[in-house]
């Protein structure tokens, strides 16, 4: 009985494994298929200019309030911690640093990540199942680059700019929390950021911002385009694909946290 | 022409396709009829190159598709139409701009000619002024009309049907059986249709062959289906539930 347990056990853990490196291997096919595709012909400008438009504008008011009460809580926060130990002056430039290196790109990319991943995945699959990919095919047009190539290139494009405008809001909820409700002086504040400012961090936070947005718009579709089944297949792809944008956001943040900051700008 | 040799495709364990023999001559057009799950739409995939069998082989005009890579098989589709059974419109497009999609992707017309040939392709198949309407907002007999429009705006030289008639009503499914007919006289293409309607088979089809554990098991004109003897192909055309074919 208790082989029996182990012996299903070591071939679950076999069928994930398996199935995870088969995944690996297909996106890794579909985003070879996407470049070589570009290089042959450029995606609709039409098709694209309308995916920025859902990808930015779309997730512009949620990430407005995400952002303002990040920063609100950052400067609650970093007060509470600063206590008896760091000036308030600081406040700003601690804000400032956590917001545009960190804050602004990871919190943005899990809030657009969960709304856009899982839009272009039910998209893209609900296509798939109703046969729509299948159409585009019989046209001799390639759904790769007509359907996937401008959704990840408007994501890998929006990512940043919605991060900067996320790194706006949030510094604004920072220096508001700062200013009206633990005693900083306006001028105190802004001059903290701008003693503080680094353009290296800007880079930084917009280059992560440019990778999770290609993360997003990567998983979205090829969740979309594995779609199997009817509807229960589209809610199984969208899960899927919000699941994997998340985790891939927060471990590519890791990655290019320790290339950046422990190789690139160690020693600048 | 379209010439199918043994083709074989196993599907999730399934021999769908068992050594399929099919020769579908220029201008004409052959209907292939089979009980529901018999690989009837599997068949069609395959003389697209939207899917590949496991074994056997399809010549268009003489030029073999199968093993083709996905950028030749393109130039090859180019010569096709295809009416999918749901239609499968593009929802997030309007039906002008589904019908326009294959000029604007393949052609070097201007915007003005692309509209002229939405238009004429739209009155053919008996629509006028939905250039502007969503599918979402059509019945089931005119998204089949719009995607056929779209199957024909390249002047295709072949045009597959997959189960053009099913889920409309008996006026709808005559007027689309008459529109196939017409097209066929009008662009004088060469058609498969896919179907287990059997009276459009009747209707439209110069040749019925029948598709039965994965291999074509009767293959003759239409009167030749009506008089043959043949338990299993008349047991399907009598609607029989007793018989060689037992119902799954």
């Amino acid at each position: 009985m208790e082989q029996s347990i182990w012996v299903s056990g070591t071939r679950y853990v076999g069928f994930k494994v398996t199935h995870w490196v088969s995944e690996v291997g297909r996106v890794t096919l579909m985003y070879g298929d996407m470049i070589r595709s570009a290089l042959g012909k450029l995606p609709s400008y039409r098709v694209t200019i309308d995916q920025m438009g859902a990808i930015g504008v779309g997730s512009l008011g949620l990430v407005i309030v995400v952002s303002l009460f990040t920063g609100a809580v950052a400067a609650v926060q970093a007060a509470y911690q600063f206590s008896n130990v760091v000036p308030l002056k600081y406040l700003g430039a601690v804000i400032l640093r956590s917001t545009i290196i960190e804050l602004g790109p990871v919190l943005t990319a899990l809030v657009v990540g969960g709304r856009v991943g899982a839009a272009i995945a039910a998209e893209l699959g609900t296509m798939k199942v109703t046969e729509q990919i299948d159409a585009l095919r019989a046209m001799g047009i390639n759904p790769i680059r007509f359907l996937v190539l401008p959704r990840v290139f408007a994501a890998t494009v929006m990512l940043p700019v919605m991060t900067i405008f996320s790194d706006a809001i949030a510094i604004i909820g920072g220096f508001l929390v700062a200013v009206l409700t633990i005693g900083v002086s306006p001028g105190t504040y802004l001059n903290s950021l701008k003693d503080f400012f680094y353009y290296k961090d800007l880079f930084s936070g917009l280059l992560k911002a440019m990778c999770f947005g290609n993360i997003i718009g990567t998983m979205g579709c090829f969740y979309g385009f594995s779609t199997e089944g009817g509807a229960e297949g589209v809610g199984i792809a969208t899960t899927r694909a919000v699941v994997a944008s998340c985790v891939l956001v927060l471990v590519t943040d890791y990655l290019l946290a320790s290339v950046l900051f422990r190789i690139i700008f160690s020693t600048s | 022409m379209i010439a199918i040799r043994n083709l074989k495709k196993r599907l999730g364990g399934k021999q769908v396709l068992d050594g399929v023999d099919l020769e579908v001559r220029s201008g004409e057009c052959v209907v292939v009829i089979g009980p529901s799950g018999t690989g009837k739409s599997v068949l069609l995939k395959h003389i697209l190159g939207l899917m590949m069998p496991d074994q056997g082989s399809i010549e268009v005009n003489g030029e073999e598709i199968v093993g083709r890579k996905e950028r030749e098989l393109n130039q090859i589709r180019k010569k096709f139409g295809m009416v999918f059974q749901g239609a499968a419109l593009f929802d997030s497009m309007t039906v002008g701009e589904n019908v326009a999609l294959a000029l604007r992707e393949h052609t070097d017309l201007d915007e003005q000619a692309i509209e002229r040939r939405v238009v004429e392709r739209l009155e053919w198949v008996g629509l006028k002024q939905v250039e502007q309407m969503k599918p979402a907002s059509l019945s089931g007999g005119m998204r089949k009309r719009v995607g056929l429009a779209r199957a024909i705006a390249m002047d295709p030289e072949f045009i597959l049907y997959d189960e053009p008639t099913t889920g409309l009503d008996p006026i709808m499914s005559d007027a689309i059986d008459r529109l196939m007919r017409d097209l066929q006289r009008r662009m004088n293409v060469t058609s498969i249709v896919v179907t287990h309607d059997l009276g459009s088979a009747f209707k439209v089809g110069d040749r019925i062959a029948m598709l039965l554990g994965g291999k074509i098991i009767f293959n003759g004109p239409p009167d030749e289906v009506r008089q043959t003897r043949h338990p299993v192909v008349r047991q399907f055309i009598e609607g029989s539930s007793e018989g060689p074919i037992q119902p799954v």
